[in-house]
């Protein structure tokens, strides 16, 4: 790591605008090898773009392709947590609840559409007395939903993330703090059933921004936009791994006091990351409902939030790739096991996740580097100072 | 070495290729049928999920009929549901074993609703877009229920739904085979009012069912003239009951209405026992224990009572044969319960409305639908073509000592349903 030689000691969170252009990126640009490392990731973002834009809405069915839309919905949630845990050290447990705030911001607003102009959601006049909370009059606004899909989980984040990590609260107590926000979100949603459907949850939605959720164009657009904000935020994510803001939160994750002693503020360092991973799992859960038609508790709840973070485990925390590979692998070994073993199939994904866990602590994007060490190299390189997403899959302080 | 460099980064690329085109693996021979089924061309879609009508057409070719069971295998709701798919899955054994429904051998294809309302909505989406089932059976709590209702609406499929809910709901293309409101809450009432109860407290789940419930017993008990003093919820699977049931002590009520659902039960009569409370000092009246759940409770129940529309101790010649069929093929020590019962009438009564349509279609059982009855283990239960529920008879159980239950209180025949209480005047769904 040389990534403190030339900058001012006190500039609070260094390079988080990816645009300075890092002096130690300079220097490493000039091997070709480097240039190729990039255009690599880039070649890699453009495959997995052909295949969920191009292929996928081409070769499969409308049941598969909705499937598909969720497994990107919850991939954007996981690639939050890749940033904020596989690079940031912060083992984020709840992110079910920024996960939940842009799904039922997206709920709420479908559900006010449906219950059409000045009308009340069905459920109110059903479990209660029919009248409408103030707070809901706003998400009739389609503009207004979309700001508050992105502004929500960051304001909540940022109080949430100010309070806990200016306090240098870490590791597993950071991890405890994290899971009980997802517990109390969950309870809080199923005791005011009144307000947000309790356990039910919203469902029974007809139109999202007033196309017809039946149109199977409008499905496969919906799909569109999931697979779309996958590739968007791999390009995003990619990008900000190679800053220097990147630099300085991998550098904060393995050795935080290091990182004080050299003037920067880790704490703000790792607010950045949690609160853009809260935006991405917002922004998930947003798209994730048009196309599963529902949004409940169980969705948002603890064990929704450890099901995430088991699928950025499989596929690998710290890479770019992992997180994503990871949701799409669970959400459809949950589905297709549970088709083939109707009775048996949690066992056979409980399996999977102890196989991976076990012989492939790093995910399963750690395994081309490791079988690849295992073959001498030709040249002097070492695996240790090699490209942006691989080498950082076993941070030296795990989470 | 540029190469390498290259493949390295390439290699979870190459990894997440194999998963992504292993998803899609499977989906090679389903993908010409679904993109024929009819959800994918038409918004809203009136055609059925098993094929488009046309004259003759009885919406289901070859020898066997696919009937997709949809329940919960995993997750907390599986123990009561698991259940459910065993009747099922007797009845359609003896079905086929009888000929089949007009001459076709049931295909069960069997999916698990893993307790989750989003994985409900997905597999009845499964089932009848891509399996092509002709209907499907299942679901238990409402949240299922309420999740599988606009997928089964928009595909215009089939649903039969066997559990006893808060009614105020009737969908076209969802058969409710357990008992409405006015079939178990008010029935309860009513034997509470024969029994002179005075005052009545409220204990539940905190959920859609009992908050609905509860709704309904206060707006009844102000007619009856019962007082209410006291109503607590307790989170869906919170086993604590601590404080509530000190409230219940305080309170003295004559009768305590319950209308907890699943494990929670047990945490309740737990904190009831333990409070010195019994069926002979305070009982209880519940609307979710049954034959299943009563020796679970950890304490002896004798004396308590519950509202149901069929117990194993329903004494009939088909009752008789139901409970020799399941203990045959599960074995002696299983006891039978209602929403069993409702799940074994269910396939029956998809039987006799096909097999009266003369066809599977959508569109045709519907249509035909009304007055379809079934001799049923818990008696004679009709379909009504209108709200899509039955006609049951409401009974009121005591626990014995072999936790079953003794018949005390039994409705005159068979009750209408009328899931949205229009024939109560007392009732006023906007007052809370």
């Amino acid at each position: 790591m040389t990534l403190t030689t030339t900058r001012s000691a006190n500039e609070p969170g260094g390079g988080a605008d990816p645009a300075v252009a890092p002096p130690a990126h300079g220097r490493r640009r000039a091997s070709p090898a480097r240039l190729l490392d990039t255009y690599g990731s880039l070649i890699a973002i453009g495959v997995i773009a052909v295949v969920l834009l191009v292929w996928a809405p081409s070769s499969l069915s409308q049941f598969r392709l909705d499937n598909l839309g969720k497994y990107c919905a919850l991939a954007l949630a996981s690639m939050g947590i890749g940033l904020a845990w596989g690079r940031g050290g912060m083992l984020v447990l709840g992110q079910g609840v920024f996960f939940g705030l842009g799904a039922y911001a997206m709920a709420m607003h479908m559900k006010l559409e449906a219950a059409g102009p000045g009308g009340v959601p069905d459920f109110m006049t059903l479990y209660g007395d029919g009248t409408m909370p103030s707070w809901w009059e706003p998400f009739r606004s389609a503009p207004f939903t979309i700001f508050a899909i992105v502004a929500l989980p960051a304001v909540v984040s940022f109080i949430l993330g100010y309070a806990i990590v200016k306090r240098r609260v870490k590791g597993a107590y950071f991890a405890i703090l994290t899971q009980a926000m997802a517990v109390a979100f969950a309870t809080l949603l199923i005791a005011t059933i009144k307000q947000t459907g309790g356990f039910n949850g919203l469902n029974t939605f007809s139109t999202v921004f007033g196309h017809n959720l039946f149109d199977p164009e409008v499905k496969r657009n919906l799909y569109r936009v999931a697979a779309g904000l996958v590739v968007v935020f791999l390009l995003v994510l990619w990008q900000l791994y190679r800053s220097r803001y990147g630099e300085l939160l991998v550098a904060t994750r393995d050795a935080e006091e290091r990182i004080r002693f050299l003037g920067y503020d880790p704490a703000n360092i790792k607010l950045v990351a949690f609160v853009i991973a809260a935006v991405m799992a917002s922004i998930g859960g947003a798209v994730f409902v048009p196309i599963a038609g529902i949004i409940s508790p169980t969705n948002v709840d603890a064990s929704a939030s450890i099901m995430l973070l088991a699928g950025v485990a499989l596929g690998g925390r710290a890479s770019l790739f992992g997180p994503v590979l990871g949701a799409i692998a669970v959400g459809y070994g949950r589905s297709t096991l549970s088709e083939t073993f109707p009775t048996q199939w949690t066992y056979f994904l409980g399996a999977l996740f102890i196989v991976v866990i076990v012989l492939l602590p790093g995910g399963v994007a750690s395994l081309w580097p490791k079988l690849r060490s295992r073959w001498p190299s030709p040249t002097a390189e070492t695996p240790a100072n090699g490209d942006h997403d691989v080498d950082r899959s076993q941070p030296a302080v795990p989470a | 070495m540029r190469n390498r460099s290259a493949l390295r980064t390439a290699a979870p690329l190459i990894a997440g290729l194999a998963l992504v085109a292993s998803a899609c693996g499977g989906d090679d021979e389903a993908t010409p049928s679904a993109s024929d089924a009819p959800a994918d061309t038409e918004a809203g879609g009136s055609a059925a999920p098993a094929g488009t009508a046309a004259a003759g057409d009885i919406c289901v070719e070859g020898d066997t009929v696919k009937l997709g069971f949809l329940n919960s295998t995993s997750g907390p709701m599986a123990i009561s549901e698991q259940t459910v798919r065993d009747s099922l899955l007797l009845a359609a054994e003896e079905i086929n074993a009888a000929g089949g429904i007009l001459g076709k051998q049931i295909e069960p294809v069997e999916e698990d609703g893993q307790s989750e309302p989003t994985v409900f909505a997905e597999k009845i989406n499964k089932l009848l877009t891509e399996d092509g089932v002709a209907a499907v059976f299942g679901g238990w709590t409402s949240a299922s229920r309420k999740a599988m209702l606009p997928v089964v609406e928009g595909a215009n499929g089939l649903l039969f739904y066997p559990v006893q809910y808060e009614g105020l709901e009737a969908s076209p293309n969802i058969y409710y085979t357990g008992a409405t409101t006015n079939q178990q809450i008010i029935p309860a009432m009513d034997f509470l009012a024969s029994e002179g109860v005075e005052t009545l407290f409220l204990a539940g789940s905190d959920y859609v069912f009992p908050r609905t419930a509860n709704k309904i017993i206060k707006q009844y008990a102000a007619e009856l003239g019962i007082e209410i003093v006291g109503e607590e919820y307790v989170p869906l699977d919170s086993d604590d009951w601590t404080t509530q049931v000190a409230k219940i002590a305080e309170a003295q009520p004559d009768f305590v209405f319950n209308t907890i659902n699943g494990s929670s039960n047990v945490g309740f009569i737990k904190a009831y026992d333990e409070a010195g409370l019994g069926a002979d000092n305070s009982p209880i009246i519940s609307v979710s224990i049954a034959e299943e759940e009563a020796p679970a409770m950890g304490v002896d129940l004798t004396g308590q009572y519950a509202a149901w529309n069929y117990f194993q101790s329903v004494d009939s010649p088909e009752n008789a044969t139901f409970i020799a069929a399941f203990q045959a093929k599960y074995g002696a020590d299983r006891p039978t319960s209602d929403p069993m019962e409702a799940a074994y009438t269910s396939l029956y009564l998809y039987k006799n409305m096909v097999e009266k349509a003369e066809s599977f279609c959508v569109d045709a059982v519907n249509a035909s639908s009304d007055g379809v009855s079934f001799a049923a283990p818990e008696g004679l239960v009709t379909i009504n073509g209108d709200n899509h529920h039955i006609a049951k008879t409401g009974l009121i159980g005591q626990i014995n000592a072999d936790n079953q239950f003794d018949i005390v209180w039994s409705s005159e025949g068979p009750i209408e349903p009328d899931p949205f209480l229009e024939g109560y005047s007392w009732w006023d769904p906007n007052q809370n």
